[in-house]
């Protein structure tokens, strides 16, 4: 051991090339294998596919609900950003616990409580319909607005989360010297506010556009007649169109990754550090009428955020079959919960996502561990590139990512590096290890940026072995990111929907797509019971990664007191 | 006030040009401006009232959390005072009330601690965007910009990005800035204190000659009793949001009105004294010495009072017959012209005296006297 201190060593260049591996043929491989594929017979399917009007239909359909949905999040997210970090007023605290509600609902589930809702037959399109007499209701639930209507109540969240820490950051001195100056509101926030949060509305903005352009459960359950390519492609794949399925996917990708490109220079061009104590200060509101209107107009906000929550909990206790014409569901019972616990068919999709959750979050923690450490602590070859495939799954929309695995893991060839997987139970957890590779690798890697890199050094020089400073100093360093990413990976795993769908078998479903099945058969009852046993899930997975990090914290405190 | 403006100041050689302002200045003004913060039992500024003349330089100094720094953010309009008033006279006599105005109808300008640039706009668009929100044409407000650097001694930097300048450069931008919009009165809230030692010696001149120059109204906020003396006409000090005195440097440093301001405000031991007339006794170790006693204007006429013993108002002895306080040289420090001896006489109280370099060596014994000028006292 000793004779490799301070050189590269033979072990780190091992471990990322072992790493580069295991990116190369879990990432790119299958990518490749869908673009070769789309070139198999010849420029047939690039023909086919520009000469469908449903393929370009979906193509516009794409872009306008990412373009659509990147507007909406923008109208919803900024002004309450601005709100809830600038102003003081009777009911912020209450407004500001329940601002990134949204974001706890798993996909589907957003969909689901949007239908039981807003749907043609939901609660409050029938109150509006009953309090204006009206014949017809007053809006149908369907095509590429209603798509735009749920990613703003989901996705708003990136932008105000986003714009919020920007706030936080900010430097006000400099709206105080622009006032000073002369400045009125308009110029202010025109010339000086916006333009020093264009970084941080930037990154809301990819992340809104990207998950828009991949976003698969809305346009799938209220699209109606609209298309979008992440659904088409469902469709072409069922169809045995494969061919035209991996045209789909290229351009799907394509448009990902050239999106990708453009926000990032907008993001990183624009990139100030603030000078000074970044002082957020609150000013309470002083004009009488926004005195009484703010927190009415809080309240009903607030209403907006939890309704979709409390709509899937009511529902999950109706009896499947007798809600129809009511405003509320007329019978409630326990049976759902009961019989999801007793019944083994339906018991088993809920084992089937834990398991292969677990599986999947496991193998992230290892790999992105891994990945982090070579990337910021060492100097081995090809790091570069493992960064850069490290953050590849989260620039290609889940469907492409689920049609590469699909394209590529479905026979056995050895010499093709080819494995059988389509159609057994391992497909899923490696399409969610994928998916999640590039959030866990990022959070370690914040958080061992943050570390010292000298103390790796410092406890190799008083002797330490490798293995024994990546247990005693980097693994502690790591531990804050390595918590946060795998969180977030498991609750993104455990009820990840839009690539089960594309590759899933019976015996491996998911509790995604039997809420989706469920809702097929009209049984509401049994798919909201699903709904809140996978809210459950995310909920002790939170709490759970809450309490590891209390413990992280409270040894931390030791040691300091020691 | 003639005086005052009259007070000579060493001007640096024009080595840049400041045009005067076109608009005269005008007075400032504040009466009896409080101002509490929620859940604070003292307020923030207490019953304060002040007046700036037309083209006065007047400091506020005062330690952290005297208020200082509220007070300008008060006349800034960036606070509103709970109660008091702040006025502004114009050159033709009429006074306007701004106390409830906000900041960006003052027609202000203000430099910052950390000078606030905008981090996204050029050293020129940063110097023109008072203009901007003026409505001034966009040829007119760069031109006019490269102008005020220019006076700044920055005109070559016009095109850099902010972040590409040094601290003092960037104070020179702020300063530019503020002076671009013509204001009526310029407040600047520690423009020193972020640079360093040797650079703020000759910014400080700078800054002086730069507002001399362009005529401006300004007050100007420092803890740093030094920057007020090099760049104040006149020096307000503040002690827990109240006036404590005000006047200039030299009236401060002599005549100071309490012992807050008299250890504020140049080095000083203050002992326990007595006033006999026109005398004052200090008496220490059982040794009384008398000097002639300097008043601040309305000092209480009682008979016990402070002296206030500066460096130069005492003289180190060796002569054991004359009658002098004894004690041991703790600290000998050579500052140039003189050296400095630390004197710590009985009872434990330590004088600073100025002496040749001839004197006593630490650890030795000395006899401290009064040198035979006025000695400041101030109440107990």
């Amino acid at each position: 051991m000793s004779t490799r201190r301070r050189s590269i060593g033979v072990g780190v260049t091992l471990t990322a090339l072992a790493l580069l591996a295991v990116l190369g043929w879990t990432v790119v491989y299958p990518n490749v294998s869908v673009i070769v594929g789309s070139f198999e017979r010849g420029l047939a399917d690039w023909r086919d596919f520009a000469a469908s009007p449903a393929d370009i239909d979906a193509l516009r359909g794409t872009i306008i609900v990412s373009i659509g949905s990147v507007i909406a999040a923008l109208i919803v997210g900024i002004p309450l950003a601005f709100l809830l970090t600038r102003t003081e007023f009777r009911g912020r605290r209450l407004l500001s616990g329940v601002a990134t509600l949204p974001a706890a609902l798993p996909p589907l589930v957003g969909v689901l409580a949007f239908l039981f809702l807003y749907g043609e037959s939901g609660v409050i399109t029938r109150i509006v319909q009953r309090v204006f007499h009206l014949a017809e209701p007053p809006w149908t639930l369907s095509g590429l607005s209603a798509v735009i209507f749920v990613h703003a109540y989901t996705m708003y969240v990136y932008v105000f989360l986003f714009v919020s820490a920007g706030l936080e950051r900010y430097d006000t001195t400099l709206d105080e010297a622009a006032t000073g100056l002369g400045a009125s509101r308009a110029l202010l926030l025109r010339r000086v506010t916006l333009p020093l949060l264009t970084p941080s509305i930037a990154g809301a903005m990819l992340l809104v556009f990207m998950s828009a352009l991949g976003s698969f459960s809305a346009p799938y359950v209220f699209g109606g007649g609209a298309r979008v390519l992440s659904t088409q492609i469902l469709v072409s794949k069922l169809n045995g169109a494969m061919g035209l399925a991996y045209v789909e996917t290229t351009v799907l990708a394509v448009t990902a990754v050239l999106a990708l490109f453009l926000l990032r220079r907008m993001e990183g061009r624009r990139a100030y550090a603030m000078a000074g104590k970044g002082r957020a200060t609150r000013t309470t509101i002083r004009s009488p009428l926004a005195r009484t209107l703010l927190p009415l107009v809080a309240t009903l906000i607030v209403i907006l955020l939890i309704l979709p929550h409390a709509m899937v909990v009511l529902v999950s206790f109706a009896r499947d079959g007798a809600w129809t014409t009511q405003l509320l569901p007329p019978e409630y019972t326990l049976d759902n919960f009961r019989r999801l616990a007793q019944d083994r068919d339906l018991w088993q999709p809920i084992s089937n996502s834990v398991t292969m959750a677990l599986i999947a979050t496991v193998a992230d923690a290892i790999v992105c561990f891994a990945i982090a450490y070579v990337v910021v602590l060492t100097k081995a070859p090809g790091k570069r590139l493992l960064a850069l495939l490290s953050q590849l799954p989260w620039a290609i929309p889940a469907t492409a990512i689920a049609l590469g695995l699909a394209a590529t893991f479905d026979r056995n060839a050895p010499l093709q590096l080819r494995v059988l997987l389509v159609g057994t139970f391992w497909i899923l957890p490696i399409a969610y290890f994928i998916r999640n590779i590039p959030i866990v690798t990022s959070a370690v890697e914040g958080s061992l940026r943050q570390m010292d890199p000298t103390l790796e050094d410092a406890a190799r020089g008083l002797g330490a072995s490798r293995w024994l400073a990546l247990r005693r100093v980097i693994l502690p360093a790591a531990r804050p990111g390595l918590v946060a990413g795998t969180m977030l990976a498991a609750v993104a795993a455990v009820g990840e929907f839009v690539a089960s769908v594309v590759l899933y078998t019976h015996s491996n479903r998911p509790i995604s797509v039997e809420i989706l099945a469920q809702l097929r058969s009209l049984s509401f009852g049994t798919a909201a019971a699903y709904s809140v046993l996978l809210i459950l899930l995310v909920l002790l997975i939170v709490v759970g990664a809450r309490w590891l990090e209390g413990r992280v914290a409270d040894g931390e405190r030791v040691i300091q007191a020691a | 006030m003639d005086e005052v403006l009259g007070r000579e100041h060493p001007e640096q050689p024009p080595r840049q040009v400041t045009a005067p302002l076109e608009r005269s200045p005008g007075a400032l003004v504040l009466e009896h401006v409080t101002r509490r913060y929620e859940g604070n039992a003292e307020p923030a500024v207490d019953d304060l009232s002040l007046s700036v003349a037309p083209g006065e330089l007047l400091a506020l100094v005062g330690a952290s959390g005297s208020g200082k720094t509220t007070t300008l953010r008060i006349v800034a309009g960036y606070e509103v005072p709970d109660s008091g008033r702040v006025l502004l006279t114009e050159p033709g006599g009429a006074t306007r009330d701004l106390t409830r105005e906000p900041p960006q109808r003052r027609g202000f300008g203000m430099v910052f601690q950390h000078y606030a640039l905008f981090p996204h706009m050029r050293v020129d668009e940063n110097v023109a965007f008072g203009l901007e929100a003026r409505g001034v044409r966009k040829a007119e407000r760069l031109a006019r910009a490269r102008e005020a650097l220019d006076g700044v001694g920055l005109g070559g930097k016009a095109q850099r990005t902010v972040q590409a300048l040094s601290g003092g450069e960037q104070q020179r931008v702020a300063l530019a800035r503020a002076l671009v919009i013509e204001p009526r009165v310029l407040l600047l809230d520690e423009p020193l204190s972020n640079l360093d030692p040797t650079l703020r010696q000759s910014t400080r001149e700078e800054l002086r000659a730069t507002l001399r120059r362009s005529g401006v109204t300004a007050l100007f906020v420092t803890h740093d009793q030094e920057d007020a003396f090099a760049v104040a006409d006149r020096v307000a000090m503040l002690e827990k949001g109240k006036l404590l005195q005000v006047g200039t440097p030299e009236a401060l440093y002599d005549t100071p009105a309490t012992r807050a301001v008299a250890e504020f405000v140049g080095r000083a031991t203050v002992v326990p004294a007595e006033r006999a007339g026109d005398r004052v006794w200090v008496t220490i170790g059982g040794v009384a010495l008398n000097a002639s006693a300097r008043h601040a204007e309305g000092g209480s006429p009682e008979k016990q009072v402070r002296a206030v013993l500066r460096p130069e108002s005492l003289a180190l002895t060796s002569d054991d017959n004359t009658p002098a306080w004894r004690g041991e040289v703790t600290v000998r420090r050579f500052a140039g012209g003189h050296v400095v001896y630390r004197v710590r006489l009985a009872g434990g109280i330590e004088v600073e005296v100025f002496g040749e370099g001839a004197g006593a060596r630490e650890g030795e014994q000395a006899g401290v006297r009064l040198a035979g000028v006025p000695v400041a006292t101030v109440p107990v």
